[in-house]
């Protein structure tokens, strides 16, 4: 089983890019879940949301503390809360930011890789929206989930012209995050 | 019949719509879930064909739900916590009066202090209300739960209404698999609702009306009654939903890897997945450990408990509420239910997860296998010792 915390700030659809990862897991056939942090969330505040991938049944449902990979929705975020906190040391954080990894002051032995998920989504969606785009990144980074499975669930979440250009901003975020990792 | 992954909610609402309730009533802000939200989406949507009543309350709605079954229509409502104790003087009289309302209570915790996270509190106010109470463990037991649910409590023999309990937030915000039914086996399965009392202005009935003490404790004994016998009900229907639907379901109890146990876990809701886990963990380590779910608290099973964990050594009851002054609830009914029985087994019982405290594998086995089986009870898991500093 492979678990995933996803970090942002409210507003920003944490919820929403744990679902599209989940759906597309669950389009390629394999077992997966997705929830938020259960919180009162509020618009701006530091929350989470959480995805497990599996080949088998998923029966748990506690939160997740030693998570394979880390979604890094905000970098406004490094420095402010303790993003890393029980993050496997053989684990991914992928970042969203312009800026090269060693420039981001994350103290890991994990390996990080950086996205520019928001210009991506700037200039393909037209709005400054990265949790959609992360997910694509998600899959070009671990190769977990298939970038076909992404851009049939972006569309479905957001039918019509929006979805299609989601599925694009994913793509070109899968192949960044390829060539990144 | 199509899978699915979306949200515990969505899951519920549809398990709600395929029963094609004639009247819904709730209210539509904080105590809520989403799953009257998907609901109200459906009916602007036109996919579903229903009286949806908004109200200015969890009172008022349970009103509208309790004057819709008397009138005839098939109802629904769904709530939590604070919500379900507003509701709680109707609830009682939907109960007295013999209506088979089905209602969804996403179970999360009492104030005060003020919480909006899960632990099974709310649902103990039922306890001793008449409602038939089942306990899902995912979102597609929440769903086929309103199914059987309405199969039951529409049931002549029974004729009281049923409460699909179903972990808040772990269950209804938690995207996941889940198969929804086809609606032409689901109305093959469930028929149209047939009351059979109606309040008419043609041929005028008073429902719930005043008794004297010559006749009140002789109704209260027929509905406690009718709600112990639809043990038999609700497997048959159990039985039923699992040859038109494919897919085991609900039910009183349910077993995991319990027939050579030694040591049995008893849990009900949500958590019996990481039970599960514990028991598979342990087994890999050569202990015979098993797990019985309680899928039905009320009417309670006495009889297939004492049949499940007669002959065990020891057994672990997990509350997630408790009774103040007491402690545990479910781990009592569980000794009484075996008190009397010869060699019964060592019990222990334990408090976790309440106000939405996590709990991890590692702690499900530390209840197992805490030193001196027997001698803990209503011990709680999970206490922060920090804050408990005087």
């Amino acid at each position: 089983m492979k678990e995933i915390r996803i970090h942002g700030r409210g507003g920003q659809g944490c919820v929403t890019a744990s679902e599209i990862l989940a759906v597309a897991a669950f389009l390629d056939g394999q077992n997966s879940q997705a929830f938020p942090s259960f919180g009162s969330e509020r618009k701006g505040a530091p929350i989470q949301a959480f995805a497990r991938i599996s080949d088998k049944k998923i029966r748990t449902r506690a939160q997740i503390l030693h998570p394979d990979f880390l979604i890094i929705q905000d970098p406004t975020l490094i420095g402010v809360v303790d993003l890393l906190f029980g993050l496997k040391e053989d684990g991914l954080v992928i970042v969203n930011t312009a800026k090269k990894p060693e420039e981001l002051g994350l103290k890991t032995k994990a390996k990080v890789i950086t996205v520019p998920a928001l210009e991506i989504a700037v200039e393909e969606i037209g709005r400054p929206i990265p949790n959609t785009v992360m997910i694509g990144a998600f899959a070009g980074a671990t190769g977990l989930i298939k970038i076909e499975s992404v851009e049939k669930a972006v569309k479905e979440r957001f039918p019509g012209e929006l979805g299609e250009k989601n599925a694009k901003a994913c793509r070109k975020a899968y192949n960044a995050a390829k060539e990144a990792k | 019949m199509a899978i699915e992954l979306i949200e515990g909610s969505l899951a519920i609402a549809h398990g709600a719509a395929l029963c094609r309730p004639g009247v819904i009533s709730a209210y539509p802000i904080t105590p809520q879930t989403h799953i009257v939200e998907d609901l109200a989406k459906m009916v602007a949507d036109g996919q579903l064909k229903t009286e949806f009543v908004n109200t200015e309350s969890e009172f008022g709605a349970a009103s509208v739900v309790l004057g819709a079954l008397a009138g005839g229509s098939r109802a629904y409502t769904a709530t939590t916590s604070q919500g379900l104790a507003l509701m709680l003087e109707v609830l009682y009289n939907c109960a007295g009066m013999r209506l088979p309302l089905v209602m969804c209570c996403a179970n999360r915790s009492l104030s005060a202090p003020l919480s909006i996270w899960s632990d099974q509190q709310d649902a103990m106010l039922m306890r001793d209300s008449g409602f038939i109470m089942g306990f899902a463990e995912d979102a597609q037991e929440a769903l086929d739960l309103h199914i059987m649910g309405y199969k039951i409590a529409e049931d002549e023999r029974v004729q009281l209404p049923y409460m699909v309990n179903v972990d808040g937030f772990l269950i209804t915000h938690t995207f996941e698999p889940v198969n929804i039914p086809d609606q032409k086996l689901v109305d093959e399965y469930l028929g149209s609702y047939k009351p059979f009392q109606v309040l008419d202005p043609a041929n005028p009935i008073t429902m719930g009306c005043f008794t004297e003490p010559a006749y009140h404790m002789d109704v209260r004994y027929q509905m406690h009654k009718a709600n112990l016998e639809s043990t038999k009900v609700i497997e048959e229907v159990a039985a039923s939903f699992e040859k038109k639907f494919g897919r085991p379901s609900g039910g009183l109890i349910r077993n995991y890897k319990l027939d050579d146990a030694d040591t049995v876990v008893v849990a009900m809701g949500s958590i019996t997945g990481l039970v599960e886990e514990a028991v598979d963990t342990l087994r890999g380590k050569g202990q015979k450990v098993g797990l019985l779910k309680i899928k039905t608290l009320r009417p309670f099973p006495t009889d297939k408990v004492r049949e499940a964990l007669s002959g065990k050594k020891h057994v672990v009851v997990m509350d997630r509420a408790m009774s103040a002054g007491y402690g545990e609830i479910l781990g009592s009914e569980i000794k009484a239910a075996l008190y009397g029985t010869p060699n019964p087994p060592a019990i222990d019982s334990f408090i976790y997860g309440l106000g939405g405290r996590d709990i991890h594998e590692d702690e499900i086995i530390g209840m197992i296998n805490r030193p001196n089986p027997g001698t803990h009870r209503s011990e709680w898991v999970g206490l922060r010792p920090d804050l408990l500093e005087e």
